[in-house]
């Protein structure tokens, strides 16, 4: 099956988000379309599969225009997607996510799960989806989620499979799995899109590529003749500079010290088990690790949002094992949320009130039970004006920020006071690569400032490019611990440790 | 690791011994003096087929015991842990407790048990179809605080439509009018995306006023429109004839069997079909749904209309299955207590048809201990339904766990 | 300090927001309601009589704003509570029972201080009353906060509760007037009595000091929302409790704090209410003003200064209703009808422009993708 779409492109109100996108996919065949985040990748793939409608131009399956009205559309078409943030519900099971939509049904539309399950198996041994068709969803890792999600698809009898940054969440050595079962896929006679920001990826897995910048299409050409510097470049419109300017590492005195940290998730289940590490002031510590080894607890934790249950942590010689989120705010632990739309800003309160949103209760910015707010908009104008928080005013909505001003101003608010230690969660996932170097180059003026940073991320390149020591996180423990500037390490050996080999 | 979390749970379990063991304390103290005599449970109505002698429970005596077993239960929880005994434990000993009040209220006179049990599934019936609508709109992530309106309107309409054109079409219309605000809630938050507790609060503003208007405006001046006739109870065959169970279960109106009914082909429908399981896919993750293809605004309509007719028969109830006539707010808060019953019921049909069980036997115990001449006041009876709905709401809640959904309007891009 | 109601500029945005919607939903609310009175077979003369008599009892004359206003002040101050509720993410139904509990003991409170001068018992009386209120709602606000228990059962059940304690308490010797078999309470001493404002003018117009109080309030309310540490601890955990969190506010505090103040302004409206008004605690005293609080809450946009004229708006509909009553005939529950209709109108601004597109912006823009 041949899918094209000619001339797209969808607004939302005053936002082009694509442009007048032309776009062949031909079965048999995998279509790299790389492009950074926010670039418009993600909506025109939805309007691939039906999520959205066009504002212009068609979609024609083998030379046949067609108008999908919604997904159930797309699918009866044959086109199927893996979004980014999987689809699955949580507390369904395998089987129930596979046939839901479609559901094989008895007399009095009873559901027979029966059939479904001999469906799944039989998938899952065609391709090598090893999956257990009765396991309740959220109890699966997300490796094994995004098989489930490839069943999914398949169950739906789709010839084109839309994949929506697959790899994001799975380790070096499970991307090669992944790719092995993409290429299976593919032999079957499916066509595949492979949506990445990743340069390595989509020079390995695809046999075209599109370049998609600003909603519109760029570039596109063969893996084989291009380069990585060439496709940056095309993918961010200006030459790439990859790497980080950095004064010579000369760490101080240990600022954190964490001893046996043991904690535990809401539901009971361990998430950092006896967890012990350190960061010295002028330091850079990266702890690497697949998502959901209990990186967001430890953050949590050392902000003083979750509360140990065994384990002490201490900050320059002070216990601060209880030690409320305030009081540590307030002894110079800067923290930047994993999260930034959840946890880092209040999307309807304006530029100046996140500014101060953890410092509002001292001075300068409070008077009495009151707050001095003609202070506040004066210190939050200067120092967006600082941190390059691009806004028309300290007035506006946080929530009308693009990304990447959001984090800055989170950025701005945490590293703009006296700090000595940073603590750093996913600090640029999701965002262009100007905001990226930005906020790289701010951690690192804290590092040579004399502050310790510890960061913690999933983007093993950016963990690679910041840190002094690497760490790695596998099921709540460090199994692994590198120091580049002895011995350089590389990529492999690292994944194999996020993989649990090490231990 | 393990150990670290046993502890929290041996706390619990702890709590929990110290807990049964005050009560027995209390029991033994405070009631066993008092309770003089023996106490009489009538079983049987002088016109069974099959009578049963009466129970006769000597008073002291009884609540001695019974203070001895929740000791025994207290203290062995308290000592050997067990969390797995926790809950069935303290559920065993609540309900020894209130069989040694029930003795200490009734010492030294008699009261119909059969009776007592037969008004508590009664009153259960407004709450477990109050309940069972909360289920099926909250399955579908629409919190539903209108619930209380619907009932109202279900009776009003019940009343109003029972006068002019008899009982069946007046249970039909109630059943159609209940759709009517059920369809009007699902309009309000799913396509003008209104808050949904606002939404509930307008629909039960909205509804209190108009049949209070029309009621004060209209059935004041002419009564014939507010007789309505009233549904009696239908005796299944030999199955009624049996002791206790037969006029608790197999002697009451259609009311009390559409609950059961009714909570029956929910649980079905949710758990069993293809239609349920799109259902709940819309309440734990609309997106998701979608993506599939399920509409998810369609599918919360039908959810949310079908939960109003739900209430709606649940409101024909107030005037078709008690009294035949409509008083203004007559439904007095038992919208509310079903969302209590949906919760403490978990969020599923049967659940909440328990749940709803226990209120009404609650409500029913306290009309009765009024009767006996308790030196309790009256009002502190009255307000026992609510403190444990409280409690419920506060203690059991923690566990269980609503729809990710709820409340959550979904946006289509 | 720029809330989203109330920008530098006074935009299209603020036009449509506070004054548009408002009131359409007012005109649209009154038509609806002559719909229903023209079904129930009111003739259309008396339905223009009607509005004609809800008009002139409410502001026809200084005794018809006389009523207005009093009927107001307990829906402006509950209201308050409520609007303080709504802004940290509160659904707060229970400013019934506050109002009961707040109003049963400015009287018992009064009654104990009937020895002191006014300047002690009256103050006195009216802090009882804001204590008690701030106490119950804070049960709520407790549970909340420490199980997880939602606060709109909770409220609602606490609200029944009070009615049933009301009912016990009117007969304990305590409270109860002497020599009384009924539910009632003791009389309000002069001394701790909200004093008339317009006897001067007219010895029936009951009009009290409560309006002083109430306009003191809402400034209050204003500063302490928009001006304060702890009022921005409210709106940061309404708008984003995990972001509050995350910033360091204490969340179970803040909602204890905000229940607190709203059963605290909610206590007042019930203390303004014996105090002011009736003199004595009796059973239903507290004749649902908790409830139209809520719709006066919504409808003021949970902005102080809005929830004031919101309240004076609906006190407007009660005085007037009564003389609808009197003058047409009409129940005056249909005020009632009317009253929910301007939630709905007000709550969902999308059915508004829906039925009335002209004279709204295109909807949709400006609105932040997910």
């Amino acid at each position: 099956m041949q899918v094209e779409l000619r001339n797209i492109t969808k607004r939302f109100g005053p936002v082009v988000a694509n442009k007048d996108v032309n776009l062949t996919i031909e079965p048999g065949e995998v279509l790299g379309l790389l492009g950074e985040n926010g670039a418009g990748k993600s909506t025109l793939m939805n309007v691939l599969c039906g999520l959205y409608e066009p504002t212009e131009g068609e979609i024609l399956i083998d030379g046949r225009p067609v108008a999908f009205k919604g997904p159930g559309d797309a699918i009866r078409a044959g086109i199927g997607m893996v979004h980014q943030h999987f689809m699955l519900v949580p507390v369904f099971t395998v089987a129930e996510n596979v046939i839901l939509g479609i559901e094989p049904v008895g007399r009095f539309d009873h559901l027979d799960l029966k059939a479904a399950r001999a469906e799944v198996k039989k998938l899952s041994t065609e391709y090598g989806l090893t999956v257990d068709p009765d396991a309740t969803i959220e109890t699966l890792p997300v490796g094994v989620q995004q098989r489930v999600e490839i069943i999914k698809v398949l169950f739906r009898e789709a010839d084109v499979l839309i994949l929506d940054e697959p790899t994001a969440v799975l380790t070096p050595q499970e991307v090669d799995e992944f790719i092995q079962i993409v290429r299976s896929l593919c032999d079957a006679g499916k066509a595949i899109v492979f949506i990445t920001h990743k340069l390595n990826e989509i020079l390995e897995i695809s046999d075209r590529i599109a370049v998609i910048r600003r909603g519109e299409i760029v570039g596109s050409g063969d893996p084989k003749k291009l380069t990585r510097p060439e496709l940056a470049e095309m993918m961010v419109g200006h030459p790439v500079d990859f790497d980080v300017a950095r004064a010579p590492f000369a760490p101080k005195e240990v600022i954190l010290d964490i001893q046996g940290l043991t904690l535990v998730r809401d539901d009971g289940a361990v998430a950092v088990d006896d967890l012990s590490l350190q960061v010295h002031s002028g330091e850079v510590v990266g702890i690497a690790g697949v998502q959901g080894n209990g990186q967001s607890a430890l953050i949590e934790a050392l902000a003083g949002l979750r509360r140990p249950v065994a384990g002490k942590v201490t900050f320059d010689g002070t216990d601060i094992t209880d030690a409320s989120a305030r009081e540590r705010h307030r002894m110079g632990i800067a923290h930047i949320p994993e999260d930034r739309q959840r946890a880092g800003l209040i999307g309807n309160f304006t530029v100046a009130e996140n500014m101060v949103l953890d410092s509002y209760y001292g001075p300068p910015f409070a008077k009495g039970a009151g707050i001095n707010w003609g202070r506040v908009e004066e210190e939050a104008a200067a120092v967006a004006e600082q941190y390059d928080v691009r806004t028309p005013s300290v007035h506006a909505a946080a929530a009308h920020l693009s990304g990447g001003n959001q984090q800055k101003l989170v950025v701005a608010r945490e590293l703009s006071r006296d700090t000595r230690l940073v603590i750093a969660g996913q600090p640029t996932r999701g965002l262009d690569v100007g905001s990226i170097a930005f906020i790289h180059e701010r951690l690192m003026a804290a590092r040579d400032e004399g502050d310790g940073v510890l960061i913690v991320s999933s983007e093993l390149d950016e963990i690679m490019a910041l840190s002094d020591r690497i760490l790695v996180m596998f099921k709540g423990r460090i199994v692994a611990e590198y120091a580049p500037h002895e011995a350089p390490v590389d990529k492999g050996t690292i994944g194999l440790a996020m993989a649990g080999a090490a231990t | 690791m393990t150990v670290l979390l046993d502890k929290a749970r041996q706390r619990q379990t702890r709590i929990t011994g110290i807990i049964l063991l005050a009560l027995g304390a209390l029991i033994a103290v405070f009631l066993a003096p008092d309770a003089s005599g023996v106490a009489t449970f009538r079983l049987s109505r002088p016109t069974d087929v099959w009578p049963v002698p009466n129970l006769v429970v000597p008073g002291g005596a009884f609540i001695y015991v019974a203070s001895a077993f929740l000791a025994f239960f207290g203290v062995r929880l308290f000592l050997r842990g067990g969390a797995k005994w926790s809950a069935r434990l303290l559920g065993i000993g609540l309900i020894i407790a209130v069989a040694a009040f029930l003795v200490w209220a009734t010492a030294g006179k008699s009261f119909s048990f059969t009776g007592m049990l037969q008004a508590s599934l009664v009153r259960a019936v407004p709450i477990a179809l109050g309940g069972l609508a909360g289920v099926l709109s909250e399955r579908v992530a629409v919190v539903n605080i209108g619930i209380e309106g619907m009932l109202l309107a279900g009776a009003f309409t019940g009343a109003l439509v029972g006068s002019l054109a008899g009982g069946v079409a007046g249970l039909a219309a109630a059943v159609a009018v209940g759709g009517v605000f059920g369809f009007v809630l699902a309009a309000l938050v799913v396509t003008y995306r209104m808050d949904q507790i606002i939404a509930g609060v307008f629909i039960n503003l909205f509804v209190l006023g108009l049949t209070s208007y029309i009621s004060s405006q209209v059935f004041q001046e002419y009564r014939a429109l507010n007789n309505a006739p009233v549904f009696r109870a239908v005796e299944i065959p030999i199955l009624s004839d049996l002791p206790v169970l037969g006029p608790v279960l197999f002697s009451q109106n259609i009311f009390v069997y559409g609950a059961f009914i009714l909570a029956g082909l929910a649980t079905y429908y949710l758990f069993h079909t293809r239609h349920g399981l799109r259902a709940r896919a819309v309440g734990e993750h609309p997106r998701a749904a979608d993506t599939l293809g399920i509409d998810v605004y369609r599918t919360r309509y039908v959810n949310v209309t079908v939960a109003g007719m739900v209430a709606g028969f649940g409101g024909a109830w107030f005037t078709l299955g008690s009294v035949g006539r409509f008083d203004e707010g007559m439904t007095g808060g038992r919208g509310f207590i079903g969302l209590a019953a949906m919760i403490f019921g978990r969020w599923h049909p049967v659940g909440a048809l328990l749940a709803a069980l226990v209120f009404g036997f609650a409500d029913s115990l306290q009309q009765k201990l009024a009767l006996l001449g308790t030196p309790i006041p009256s009002e502190f009876l009255a307000m026992a339904p609510y403190i444990a709905t409280i409690v419920v709401v506060a203690g059991v809640v923690g566990r269980a766990r609503a729809p990710a959904a709820d409340g959550k309007p979904y946006v289509k891009e | 300090m720029k809330d989203a109601t109330q920008g530098r500029v006074f935009g299209r945005t603020q036009l449509e927001d506070l004054v548009i919607v408002p009131l359409f939903a007012l005109v649209a609310a009154l038509f609806l309601g002559a719909l229903v009175m023209a079904a129930t077979g009111v003739a259309p003369g008396t339905i223009a009589q009607s509005y004609a008599a809800l008009l002139k009892g409410s502001v026809g004359s200084i005794d018809a704003v006389s009523e207005t206003l009093t009927a107001a002040l307990p829906l402006v101050l509950a209201g308050l509570g409520l609007a303080l509720g709504f802004r940290a993410g509160l659904f707060n139904i229970g400013a019934e029972g506050q109002i009961v509990m707040g109003g049963l003991a400015a009287v018992v409170a009064g009654v104990a201080l009937a020895d002191f001068p006014a300047f002690i018992a009256l103050p006195g009386a009216l802090l009882a009353g804001a204590v008690t209120g701030a106490f119950y709602a804070g049960i709520a606000g407790w549970l909340r906060a420490a199980t997880g228990a939602h606060e709109v059962i909770s409220t609602i059940m606490l609200n029944l509760i009070s009615f049933r304690l009301l009912d016990y308490l009117l007969r304990t010797p305590l409270i109860q007037k002497e020599g009384r078999a009924d539910p009632i309470s003791k009389s309000v001493p002069d001394v701790a009595e909200l004093p008339k404002l317009l006897t001067f003018l007219d010895a029936n117009l009951r009009l009290h000091a409560g309006l002083f109080l109430t306009l003191v309030m809402v400034a209050a309310a204003y500063w302490l929302l928009f001006r304060s540490k702890l009022g921005f601890e409210f709106r940061a955990s309404g708008e984003n409790a995990i972001a509050a969190r995350f910033a360091g506010m204490n969340a179970g505090l803040t909602i204890v704090m905000a229940m607190a103040v709203a059963g605290a302004l909610a206590g007042l409206a019930g203390a303004n209410q014996t105090l002011g008004v009736l003199g004595r605690a009796t059973p239903g005293f507290s004749a649902e003003i908790g409830f139209d609080a809520i719709a006066v809450a919504l409808l003021g946009r949970s902005h102080p200064v809005g929830v004031l004229f919101a309240g004076i708006l609906f006190g407007a509909l009660e005085a007037g209703g009564r003389q609808m009553q009197v003058d047409a005939g009409v129940s005056i529950d249909l005020i009632g009808i009317i009253q929910s209709l301007i939630i709905v109108f007000i709550a969902a601004p999308l059915l508004v422009k829906a039925i009335f597109p002209w004279g709204f912006r295109k909807a949709g823009t400006g609105k932040g993708r997910s």
